[in-house]
């Protein structure tokens, strides 16, 4: 807006106003993070009578000993299995119906677009319990699939919902033209609308990857064997287990959001853009 | 392939063809495989892990069950009335109250002032940005265990504090007084900067001229402000106090390491009373009967919402 006034005077108390406020806000954010980081290199000791400062004396075991436990790296190849089983299986079953949604025009078409959309009213939770025991009917239950279908299934109404929205754009000329040199519909799907789709389809797969990598609930429920654990639940298993040995906590809560923390740094504009776009449009 | 038909596609060529396919009657095969092939996968899915499993919250909602065998020890409505009888869930939707007034008191003005300082251009706006926008992309889990050590009474952040003015380190989330309080805290700190990108993107997607319009008029900057940029917001505003309802109905991750919903149920939201007496327990019916209700909440509140304050978009 102003930007004529905020260059103008240095000395104006409002732009100083400003920055303290940006500077506090600041500080609120980075604080715990940044505590969590340094406490993963304190010993407890320190750690009580210093939670704030630079450690004393770095203690580099206690993410060496993480770093080397085999247990971190399962937890983290676990929720990578997931999400991507589900961010695959997203985007496949979603950039199918949304393609016929946006280009093939057949009876009750809206309806059932309307049906799908039924998913954006409610969370997975309220149907958690029966949920639980239809997969355990399909004998999916402890495995990456019992976990990966609902994710999928609860990330269609919003995936459906971008992907036709970006699809409808391609000019339905080109797909006539196409269909009368000869090319069929699958065809078209394949070699045109999905090239041509790119930043869509990696605004949906950050989102369902992001909203995958990052779930509690389902996981919760759905596995019971420590070995498929994907990292929240590992994580909080740690927890339990070293209740009050909070260095090693720190240390181990620091491994295990450095993967998001070094994504959102690598494509932060393409997470912004995808997280907000997804929220408003959807 | 993709080059030959980007290549016939000129607009003569698109125009004939419309008029060709629609004589020759429609290439009903092709679309008939397509509906076959391309849309059942998506139904199949979302029929059998969302819809089915509603409507089995309805109908196990009606008995007695463990969640072994088969349900048959039908009690009708008895399990609503138990739920309604259960003082944890007013607590939890008191909390869920609570998150949301949280939201609109504190959240959206804080949000909605940093939106308007950092949607101007300046060195370090889009590292501030950015930075205000990480928590948000942090696992809840993840978060809700950075604040339980922040919040720890002998280890924690706040503790220190405390000791530096001599007092005694509280124990925030062990007291019933104040554990929803500093459920709260967290909650601004890790969403706050989602709802600021929702209005940065808003203010950049603004008609610059209705602002210039203004400030051509003889309007100080905060009556144009407060006339011009406010209102131009307001959609944004009323998509944010959505998010912010929507979520506080969906709030479960980042209590579970905090507090649990605990001390004495004194920090639970729906959710997480849905979880720490249904699902944790088997009590199907019972756990079903909470899950239609938060169900009803939600589609209620959707569509009246969407009805009354969003007719426009």
């Amino acid at each position: 807006m102003n930007d004529a006034e905020v260059t103008r005077a240095p000395f104006d108390p409002a732009v100083l106003f400003k920055a303290a406020f940006l500077v506090v806000v600041a500080i609120f954010v980075l604080v715990p993070l940044l505590a969590t980081l340094l406490g993963g290199f304190k010993s407890l000791g320190e750690l009580r009578v210093n939670p704030f400062g630079l450690p004393r004396h770095w203690e580099w075991q206690n993410y060496a000993d993480i770093l080397f436990s085999g247990r971190y790296w399962q937890l983290l190849r676990n929720s990578l299995v997931i999400s991507t089983l589900t961010v695959t299986l997203t985007l496949i079953v979603a950039s199918m119906a949304a393609f016929t949604f946006a280009h093939v025009r057949f009876f009750g078409s809206s309806m059932l677009l309307s049906y799908l959309t039924l998913g954006l009213l409610f969370p997975a939770a309220t149907a958690v319990l029966p949920l639980f025991i239809k997969v355990r009917d399909l004998g999916l239950l402890d495995t990456y699939f019992g976990v990966a279908l609902p994710q999928v299934a609860f990330s269609l109404a919003m995936s459906v919902l971008l992907l036709r929205r970006f699809f409808k754009d391609i000019p339905h000329e080109l797909l006539e033209a196409a269909l009368v040199d000869g090319c069929s519909y699958i065809k078209f799907f394949r070699y045109v609308t999905l090239p041509l789709s790119r930043p869509i389809l990696a605004t949906v797969g950050t989102i369902t990857f992001v909203n995958s990598w990052n779930a509690y609930l389902l996981p919760l429920v759905m596995l019971n064997t420590d070995a498929l654990y994907p990292w929240p639940l590992g994580i909080m298993i740690y927890q339990g287990e070293y209740s009050s040995e909070w260095h090693l906590i720190l240390a181990f809560i620091t491994l295990t959001i450095l993967p998001t923390i070094i994504l959102f740094l690598l494509a932060q504009k393409h997470i912004v853009a995808g997280l907000t776009a997804g929220a408003v449009k959807g | 392939m993709a080059r030959r038909i980007a290549i016939a596609s000129p607009i003569n060529v698109a125009g004939e063809a419309a008029s060709h396919v629609a004589s020759r009657g429609p290439s009903w095969d092709g679309r008939f495989t397509v509906l076959i092939l391309f849309l059942p996968p998506a139904l199949l899915l979302f029929t059998l892990f969302v819809v089915l499993p509603i409507g089995e919250a309805a109908w196990y909602s009606g008995f007695n069950w463990n969640g072994f065998g088969r349900p048959t020890r039908w009690i009708g409505f008895d399990n609503y009335r138990f739920v309604l009888e259960t003082r944890a869930f007013w607590l939890a939707l008191r909390n869920n109250g609570l998150i949301v007034a949280v939201s609109l008191a504190v959240q959206l003005p804080l949000a909605l002032t940093l939106a308007l300082m950092l949607a101007e251009k300046f060195r370090g706006a889009v590292a501030l940005r950015m930075l205000f926008f990480m928590p948000y992309i942090l696992a809840e889990i993840a978060t809700g265990l950075i604040f339980s050590f922040v919040y720890d009474g002998d280890y924690g952040l706040v503790a220190s504090i405390w000791r530096v003015f001599g007092a005694e380190p509280p124990h925030l989330l062990a007291s019933t007084d104040t554990a929803m309080l500093a459920v709260l805290i967290v909650i601004v700190w890790k969403y706050f900067g989602f709802h600021m990108m929702l209005f940065i993107a808003a203010l950049q997607s603004l008609d610059k001229s209705l602002i210039e319009a203004a400030r051509i008029d003889g309007a100080t900057r905060s009556q144009s402000l407060r006339h011009v940029v406010i209102p131009l917001l307001y959609p944004t505003i009323r998509l944010s106090v959505f998010f912010a309802i929507v979520g506080s109905l969906q709030l479960f991750d980042l209590v579970m390491p905090l507090t649990r919903g605990g001390p004495a149920d004194s920090s639970n939201t729906m959710v997480s009373f849905l979880y720490n007496n249904g699902i944790s327990r088997m009590r199907v019916g019972y756990g079903s009967a909470i899950g239609v209700i938060l169900f009803v909440i939600c589609v209620t509140f959707a569509f009246t919402y969407k009805r009354w304050f969003m007719r426009d978009e």
